[in-house]
């Protein structure tokens, strides 16, 4: 099938085609020597480190929103399920000592039943799973496991839980996303239509329940300290290098998000989707699935995304979130994934968005007027987004 | 007796499909059709464009759902929802328009909807091997991880043939699997096919294709207008009734008379090169007036790069493009870009005309005028009166069979897109006609009149040049036959001392 006759060697071809490929790299190799030139003092490895922990939490977004980019799709409504959910967590997680906080007997339900009934269903569901997938006697395995936990949770001694708001976090996050999917998957609807009403009604949502506390719309705010320090701790290397574990979170996420696109069916099938939905049907990949499928891990992402965001601003208002998605989308798509569906990386999302933050701080740094940032951040964009799709561009 | 009967019918077939209706609105596109598929044999369908073929077989294939009759498999009554359904009991299919996602590679086509998975993770190695397994049964050779994209068209059908065979299904539809194959190709799927009707798979062969058809297939099973006319043992056929059968009129000829004269050059093509892979090399001819230039070449031998860089839709490295009018003065012509040809009197019918030429949403008229759009502007706006009068003139003429004018391009057959497309460009009335298998994927009435087309735009003095895999026609309708081989021109022959085996010996020239 294959002819063989070589035409000229051409070297710059091959030269530049592999400068194409790395395009992402060499861009945000060059802001930051520039940076440099104008501020030697600027590449320390505190201020690196800083400018990847800002990165994290809508770096997490932007493996959410990434997916269903690859879907030729879109998500407008990322921040304000971000600012939904965060606002959720952040309800669970005031400190007890605080006066005004919005829930008062929160230490005393949340570490006895409300684990247990938690733990109670988890371990249905996994039993009935494990039985429908294997058909074996295993199914005891999930039911006593979870059991035990939340038995030990009801027994065990009424300290705050801090993990519980992740979890209503990640389900008010999936019920938003999953919202978006049943739009796109079964009602047809464009990406950008069903979550431009999405975002609507999430920001309404999160409006009537900050309102619906005793003193009015106030901040959610006063965090517990277990809490804070989960989020905005870190790991100290040495004396003047700590790695925040925001940043081990997005890693860990980015990683699971590797994963999945790369080495599972989901992640094949949802690139075939993206890139050809008549092959992939006449394939046989049950489509609605698959779609549905992926807004749901979106929707995990957004969750985890919220409960960390609420504990890095440690004050979660209405306004929580708005634009992010904007963030979390300019990252992917600097970062190549493609709006036309079917094409796009993890490593490039991260690049994208760190990519995104360098502009950021770096223009913060280096003291740039405010509002001639957002026309530099611009350009950055536009410029990096259409030197990366260069090397879709057939050559003829 | 009456049981045993029917005992011995359903071990007879293994596919048998029954009074099958289906409409469309405003069409009926299957009324009582009908086809009984043994097993282990080969069963040809035919029919002209619009007959109703894919749509029976989409049928089976659950991508169409019925409106009224029965489906049996081995015997059992089935119904299937979706493709996955027909895939898992047996049914594959190579579809007539190609359904890959092109920003994947090779084995992540084959195996979708069906990845080998370890401890729920794709297992990479495994998928690799089946891929070349299957490959090495049919012989294919390619590496499954090369993007289906950087793939020729006729590559793509290869491994779309090979993703099909590997279901190892009890039936397997080939839907024009041939349209892209050159004859080397067509021998080589033709040995596959042997090969699977000896493991006693059964199989429906759909080509417009004549001479493959009595070559292959045991039986044939003819449809017209949605109905069935038909079904007989090739053996007791010939091309002749077939068509006959088809079109439900005689044709006696396949080529109509050639009455065009040649007459003086009209473009001159000097050494030209492409610049970027694959491309043509070096490649020199003239063309005259009246003239109708075949070319000839195995599938990769660059003729489709030759035209699309003398269009101008591929960058020219060196070479000269010149035309030359009728007071023989020169003019060479750079053809930056397709429109920059298309004013200095170039047209070109692509290849990939349904992927590259059609607007699927849009009406048959918006899809026949479109290139020409400047042409109905008057007083600042299109004359609606024009527009319906030239896309009556390419239903006409190409024989469009479409329920109206508003019609969306995309519930018309595949043959019948094609024939809107070409007649898209002769409307552009063009000096020199660029062809890229133009008569691909349309049936035998509608290329005699293709053919007829063709001559009479030489008789009016334009000149031809036309690609194509079919010898038969290209020494049917060419004054001179130009071969290509491995991206250069191997030697023009003319119609007179033109053969298969000459044509065949000059495409290996350079190999
Ligand atoms: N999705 C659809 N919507 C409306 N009409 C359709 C649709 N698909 C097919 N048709 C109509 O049904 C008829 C049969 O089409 P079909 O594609 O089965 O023809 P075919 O025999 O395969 O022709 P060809 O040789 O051109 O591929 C045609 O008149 C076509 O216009
Ligand atoms: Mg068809």
């Amino acid at each position: 099938m294959e002819s063989s006759i070589q035409v000229k060697d051409k070297k710059w071809a091959n030269l530049a085609d592999t400068l194409l490929n790395y395009a992402l790299y060499i861009i945000l190799g060059i802001m930051i020597l520039v940076v440099i030139i104008i501020e030697p003092s600027f590449v320390s490895p505190k201020n690196l480190i800083k400018i990847l922990s800002q990165a994290s939490t809508r770096g997490i977004l932007a493996l959410g929103v990434a997916g269903l980019i690859v879907f030729a799709g879109t998500d407008l409504s990322a921040g304000r399920i971000l600012g939904a959910c965060a606002a959720v967590s952040a309800s669970m997680l005031q400190s007890v000592t605080y006066a005004s906080r919005m829930y008062p007997q929160i230490q005393e339900i949340m570490p006895k039943w409300v684990p247990f009934i938690i733990a109670l269903a988890a371990g249905l569901i996994g039993t009935i799973l494990v039985y429908r997938k294997t058909g074996s006697f295993q199914f005891w395995i999930p039911l006593v496991t979870t059991i035990a936990t939340g038995l030990y949770y009801l027994f065990s001694s009424g300290t705050m839980t801090i993990w519980l708001p992740l979890l209503f976090s990640i389900i008010v996050g999936v019920a938003f996303s999953l919202l978006n999917g049943f739009g796109v998957a079964k009602l047809h609807l464009h990406a950008f239509i069903i979550s431009l009403g999405s975002q609507l009604i999430a920001y309404g949502a999160t409006c009537i329940y900050i309102d619906s506390q005793k003193g009015g719309a106030q901040p959610l705010a006063s965090l517990d300290s277990q809490f804070i320090k989960l989020v905005n701790g870190s790991i100290p290397i040495n004396d003047s290098l700590n790695i925040p574990y925001l940043v081990i979170y997005f890693a860990l996420c980015s990683v699971v998000m590797y994963i999945i696109w790369n080495k599972t069916t989901l992640g094949k099938n949802m690139f075939a989707i993206g890139g050809n939905p008549e092959a992939a049907e006449v394939s046989g990949v049950n489509i609605v699935k698959t779609i549905m499928q992926v807004y749901l891990i979106s929707g995990v992402l957004y969750g985890i995304a919220a409960y960390l965001e609420a504990g890095r601003i440690q004050s979660v208002t209405t306004n929580t979130g708005l634009n992010y998605e904007l963030d979390a989308i300019s990252g992917c798509v600097i970062g190549g994934v493609s709006f036309s569906g079917g094409v796009g990386t993890i490593p490039g999302v991260i690049i994208g968005v760190i990519i995104l933050q360098v502009i950021n701080y770096s223009l913060y740094y280096l003291n740039v007027n405010a509002y001639l940032q957002y026309i530099i951040k611009g350009l950055i964009i536009i410029l990096a987004v259409s030197i990366d799709v260069r090397k879709y561009i057939k050559k003829k | 007796m009456f049981k045993k009967e029917s005992d011995e019918l359903s071990s007879e077939f293994v596919l048998e499909m029954i009074e099958i209706d289906k409409t469309f609105p405003g069409v009926k596109a299957l009324d009582h059709a009908q086809l009984k598929l043994r097993y282990g044999s080969v069963h040809a369908l035919m029919g002209e464009n619009g007959a109703g073929k894919s749509t029976l077989m989409k049928c089976l294939f659950g991508i169409y759902r019925e409106d009224a009759g029965e489906i049996r498999i081995e015997g059992k009554k089935v119904f299937f929802e979706n493709p996955e359904q027909a895939l898992k009991n047996g049914v594959a299919m190579v579809h007539q328009e190609l359904n890959q996602v092109l920003q994947r590679n090779i084995m992540e086509n084959i195996w979708l909807g069906r990845f080998p998975e370890k401890n729920g993770f794709i297992d990479n190695r495994k998928m690799y091997d089946d891929t070349m397994d299957v490959f090495k049964s049919l012989e294919i050779n390619a590496d499954p991880r090369n993007i289906i994209g950087k793939l020729s068209v006729a590559e793509r059908q290869m491994v779309e043939i090979a993703k099909a065979v590997s279901y190892n299904a009890k039936i397997l539809v080939l839907d024009e699997p041939t349209s892209s194959l050159a004859e080397q190709e067509v021998e080589h799927l033709f040995r596959i096919i042997k090969k699977l009707r000896d493991e006693g798979v059964g199989i429906i062969y759909i080509s417009h294709k004549m001479e493959e058809i009595l070559r292959i297939s045991d039986e044939v099973t003819i449809m017209r207008d949605g109905q069935w006319i038909a079904t007989e043992k090739a053996e007791d056929l010939t091309i002749q009734e077939i068509v006959k059968l088809m079109v439900g009129r005689d044709l006696t000829n396949r080529y109509p008379p050639k009455t065009n004269v040649p007459g003086e050059t009209m473009l001159e093509v000097k050494n030209l090169s492409g610049r970027y892979m694959p491309t043509c090399q070096d490649v020199s001819f003239d063309l005259h007036r009246g003239e109708i230039l075949g070319i000839a070449g195995l599938v990769g031998s660059r003729r489709t790069e030759l035209l699309e860089t003398i269009f101008g839709i591929r960058t020219r490295e060196s070479g000269e493009v010149i035309l030359r009018n009728e007071a023989g003065e020169l003019h060479p012509v750079k053809n930056k870009s397709s429109r920059d040809a298309i004013s200095n009197g170039f047209a070109m019918i692509t290849e990939e005309r349904r992927a590259t030429g059609i607007f699927a949403g849009m009406s048959v008229t918006f899809n026949a005028i479109i290139a020409n759009i400047i042409g109905y502007v008057k007083r600042g706006f299109l004359s609606t009166k024009r527009i319906a009068g030239d896309t009556q003139w390419v239903i006409d003429t190409m024989r469009v069979k479409t329920p109206s004018h508003k019609t969306p391009m995309r519930s018309l057959s595949g043959g019948n897109q094609q024939k809107v497309i070409i007649g898209r460009w002769l409307l552009a009335k063009p000096e020199i006609l660029l062809l890229d298998e133009p008569t691909r994927g349309i049936d035998v009435g509608s290329k005699y009149e293709i053919y007829q087309l063709i001559i009479s735009l030489a008789n009016e003095g334009k000149g031809v040049v036309m690609v194509s895999s079919e010898m038969p026609e290209l020494l049917g309708i060419c004054d001179r036959i130009a071969v290509m081989s491995n991206g250069r021109l191997a030697g023009i022959l003319d119609r007179s001392e033109a053969t298969q085996e000459e044509i065949l010996t000059l495409a290996a020239k350079y190999i």
